[in-house]
């Protein structure tokens, strides 16, 4: 447990990584900011701030730039969304505000919404300002938060700001989740993460880590808190299904990515494929390139057009220098001893869409390291079975209060959304944190 | 081919565009560079007795990034004796034939000292004489400069001296910090002066060091009210230049001043009268180089309007500058927004119920007109409103990631015409151009002034009894 927390401080110092993934969109410096803050039209009822889940005030901040009110700019981010500086580097913003922005019907590029987000957080981090909230009077109400990503994190900053106690429990030793273990080096480090929760621990949010929370010690903190906010985001990444599954060097891609990102490796092998085609495969492969791979394939079962990633990502992809095999799915791992090629077989879709192998076109593919990128499973039966109601795994949750079937039980994030951004579960936990404090009372009322 | 060549107050002038007597005219090095650029005259750095300057000098105004949107100065006279300037005058006049230069003159208040400056000046060969009874800062408390052009009887006394000696014209500047300009302005017309030349810079207090607390420009931590100018005087000098051009009693052939940075500017000028134009502010801000564009612009603007040369548009605006009482007030516009430009930014929509008349609205998908949301109860309804970010594999019929950012129908304002008053400030605020048009209605009503409905008794005159203004 701790309330001055220096998790900064606790990021591994990993110079090769720092080195291979330097920023993806470097920082804006002063001036470029400001010119950047005076194109921003300030339109009313921003779209910006609706496609926004958290809803950041984005023309307010942004003038605040505009007029040297750099404080007063953070504090608008942070009022709306407590990880601020996180979602300005991880947020696909090209789908989210700058997306929505006005400028694109203007004929004119976008305005460069999350770069001047991090200007404004960075800036206040520079100050060495605290965070510009404080905990509310002290209730005599606590709250168990389960797993340490941002819907808990969110969540919890809310409670603390009513006065309620937060504590976070989390499997592993730091916090912030896939905040912190999940999201490409270039885009938001490890170590800029943990010093997001620093801040936030200012606020007297206490923290339990290294803590794996199963049936019987959820039974022992749902009788010790006044409420629980379950914020377990989704498990394991699917198996193919194939013998020889757990040859070395078959990984999957949370653990490769949450293996480089805090320094356990720092280089890889010349060949790998990456089977699947979502953001977290294309992370995976692009990371793989940067980690010295001079092969990377990416294997995909149907074409770019169905692929789950977003464009943008990947034409990152392609520039990285990965490689697609659309159409494609793996049948048969070889090796002796560790993989050394994939079989893979050519699909063509049959009239009602499902895919079949086209008979000998089988090839083989070889490779040094395969990451296995096809989707989370739930981890949530487990855990929940007769607690809250459950479809297909995800947590049935309301959306404006994040309260579950179980009235005492709140939750948000991947899992009840089934996997979305930083931002959304921010957005839940912020909504749940909200709707926590606010049932709390009226139990108050009741008593 | 039309032409920029145009005679001022008997002056021959290669184009209308002068440099105003300012830093950009210090030296004879300088007011040559200038003519290489294209410039067709130079009124020189004010010449009179040598002054002793402070650092700093100048300060400006920032708007949006822009730099210098003002420009105010605290630096007096040249610094230089009078004999040097003169000296250089007469060699830019050798080597420049053609080109004008007109003596800026401002010495002490006794006839015998204007007249000796006047001989010197015009045996130096300039085109004509400018007297700065205009400049506001420093050499006012000395009883010259503004302390001059504040008092038509001393502009009158003063200008009747140097027109006993001078054999070119006689240029009066003119300072704006005055009520009614047309008062200096008439007394200089019936002292003989030639032309006129307006406006000087305004009175002006750039601004406060937020750090030191300490007023800008700093000169050890104090500073004094300077001569403000730049393109955000523009429209005081427009009026002004105006109000004398309209009346007979002050018109005279008058060299336009005040923000003036390209060839719009000085066009503007030249329809309210100007005759030719001075600039300072531009060039120093960006050179000399300047003056090639306006040049070319005005020529281009000129062949599509069929004028051979600047007499074929000088004035042509001034009928149309009337008293408000004069207005038609049967004349009705309204605002009409243009669905296929509108970006959905909804400046028009906060500008109109903020600043105006609370008749543009966003109910164009609701079911029915709504004319009584106001702007918070749609802030409101946004912020409540749950977004996720859409990913093509869960939200298969979501936004996805490639709009054709075609505007909303929710986001695009719907003016409300019958409300409407046509005050225009939608169209001001709107960013794209001719997204918003103002278009007549007919209302089937004929022209109709305020005076005529005095006249015809409708209304009562409503003059303030004894107030000599009405």
């Amino acid at each position: 447990m701790s309330e001055s927390a220096n998790f900064f401080k606790q990021a591994p110092d990993a110079p090769e990584i720092a080195a291979r993934f330097p920023d993806l969109h470097p920082a804006f410096d002063k001036v470029a900011a400001l010119t950047e803050a005076n194109r921003c039209l300030y339109c009313f009822d921003a779209p910006c701030t609706a496609a926004c889940p958290t809803h950041i005030d984005v023309p307010k901040f942004i003038k605040k730039i505009a007029s040297g009110n750099l404080e007063g700019s953070a504090k608008t981010i942070l009022d709306a969304n407590i990880l601020g500086a996180s979602c300005a580097r991880a947020c696909p913003v090209a789908v989210l505000c700058e997306g929505a922005c006005v400028m694109h019907r203007y004929n004119k590029q976008p305005i460069e919404i999350a770069r001047l987000q991090r200007f404004a957080m960075e800036a206040l981090h520079e100050s060495g300002a605290s965070l510009p909230f404080t905990p509310g009077a002290d209730t005599d109400k606590s709250v168990a938060l389960i797993g340490g990503g941002p819907a808990s994190l969110a969540c919890a900053a809310e409670l603390r700001r009513r006065g309620i106690r937060a504590e976070i429990f989390d499997a592993r030793p730091l916090p912030g989740g896939l905040n912190t273990y999940g999201i490409a080096e270039y885009k938001l480090p490890l170590a800029e993460s943990l010093r997001e929760i620093d801040m936030l621990s200012q606020l007297g949010v206490q923290f339990h880590f290294n803590t794996t929370v199963d049936a019987g010690k959820l039974a022992g903190i749902e009788s010790s808190y006044d409420a629980v906010f379950l914020g377990i985001g989704l498990g394991a990444i699917h198996k193919l299904g194939l013998a020889d599954e757990a040859m070395p060097g078959i990984t999957n891609a949370l653990d490769y990515i949450a293996d480089y990102k805090s320094g356990k490796i720092t280089s890889g092998p010349e060949r790998v494929a990456v089977i699947g085609a979502g953001n977290t495969a294309i992370d995976a492969a692009n990371a793989a390139a940067r980690l010295g791979a001079t092969e990377v394939h990416m294997v995909y079962r149907r074409g770019p057009e169905q692929m789950s990633a977003f464009s943008y990502e990947y034409e990152h992809a392609k520039l990285e220098g990965v490689k697609f095999l659309w159409h494609v799915m793996p049948v048969g791992i070889t090796g002796n001893g560790k993989v050394e090629s994939l079989h893979l077989s050519k699909l063509e879709a049959t009239a009602d869409g499902s895919l079949v192998p086209i008979p000998g076109n089988d090839f083989h593919l070889k490779v040094d390291l395969v990451i296995l990128a096809i989707g989370q499973a739930t981890h949530s039966e487990f855990l929940l079975e007769n607690k809250v109601k459950l479809e297909r795994g995800r947590v049935v949750i309301d959306r404006t209060t994040g309260q579950t079937s179980n009235p005492k039980y709140f939750a948000g994030g991947d899992c009840t959304n089934g996997g979305r951004e930083v931002v959304d579960a921010v957005a839940d936990g912020k909504r749940a944190g909200i709707a926590i404090a606010a049932w709390l009372e009226g139990q108050n009322a009741n008593a | 081919m039309p032409t920029l060549e145009t005679t001022f107050a008997g002056i021959q002038c290669i184009n209308p565009f002068w440099l105003a007597s300012a830093p950009p005219t210090n030296c004879g090095e300088q007011v040559m560079r200038a003519f290489d650029s294209g410039w067709g005259g130079a009124v020189w750095k004010t010449i009179g007795e040598p002054i002793t300057n402070v650092s700093s000098r100048y300060s400006s105004i920032d708007w949006n990034g822009q730099r210098m949107m003002g420009l105010n100065n605290i630096e007096l006279i040249s610094d230089r004796p009078i004999e040097v300037n003169l000296r250089e005058i007469a060699e830019v006049k050798r080597r420049y034939p053609k080109h004008v230069v007109i003596a800026s003159l401002m010495v002490e208040s006794k006839r015998h000292a204007w007249h000796e400056i006047v001989q010197r000046a015009e045996d130096a060969g300039a085109d004509g004489l400018e007297l700065n009874f205009g400049c506001p800062h420093g050499m006012s408390e000395r009883g010259m400069g503004s302390a001059v052009g504040q008092v038509p009887e001393y502009c009158g006394q003063i200008t009747e001296w140097v027109k006993e000696k001078a054999r070119t014209p006689v240029i009066i500047k003119l300072t704006p910090n005055i009520s009614d300009i047309r008062m200096p302005a008439r007394a200089a017309k019936q002292a003989g002066a030639d032309a006129l030349s307006a406006i000087n810079t305004i009175n002006s207090i750039t601004g406060i060091d937020l750090d030191t607390l300490e007023p800008r420009p700093n000169v050890d931590g104090k500073s004094s009210h300077g001569g403000y100018c730049g393109p955000a005087v523009k429209p005081i000098a427009l009026n002004m230049v105006q109000q004398v051009m309209s009346d007979p009693q002050a018109a005279l052939p008058m060299s336009g001043i005040g923000g003036i940075g390209s060839w719009q500017d000085a066009t503007e000028f030249i329809l309210l009268g100007a005759g030719t134009v001075q600039v300072c502010t531009a060039v120093m801000h960006y050179g000399y180089r300047i003056v090639e564009d306006m040049a070319d612009g005005l020529l281009a603007w000129m062949r599509r309007k069929g004028y051979e040369t600047l007499d074929d548009f000088r004035g042509l605006s001034l009928p149309n500058v009337t008293e408000w009482k004069n207005l038609n007030l049967n004349y009705k516009i309204v605002a009409r927004i243009h669905e296929d430009k509108c970006i959905g930014c909804e400046l028009c929509y906060t500008a109109c119920w903020d600043g105006a008349h609370q008749c543009i609205h966003l109910d164009r998908t609701l079911p029915a007109p709504n004319t009584s949301r106001t702007p918070d109860m749609i802030t409101a309804e946004s912020r409540s409103r749950i977004s996720t970010t859409p990913i093509p594999k869960l939200d298969l019929n979501g936004a996805g990631e490639t709009g054709t950012y075609l505007t909303p129908l929710s986001r695009i304002p719907r003016v409300d015409e019958h409300e409407c008053v046509g005050c225009n400030l939608c169209s001001l605020v709107c960013p794209v151009p001719d997204c918003i048009t103002m278009e007549r209605v007919d209302n089937g009503l004929a022209p109709e002034t305020w005076e005529e409905r005095v006249n015809a008794g409708l209304v009562a005159e409503g003059s303030a009894a004894g107030n000599p203004n009405v």
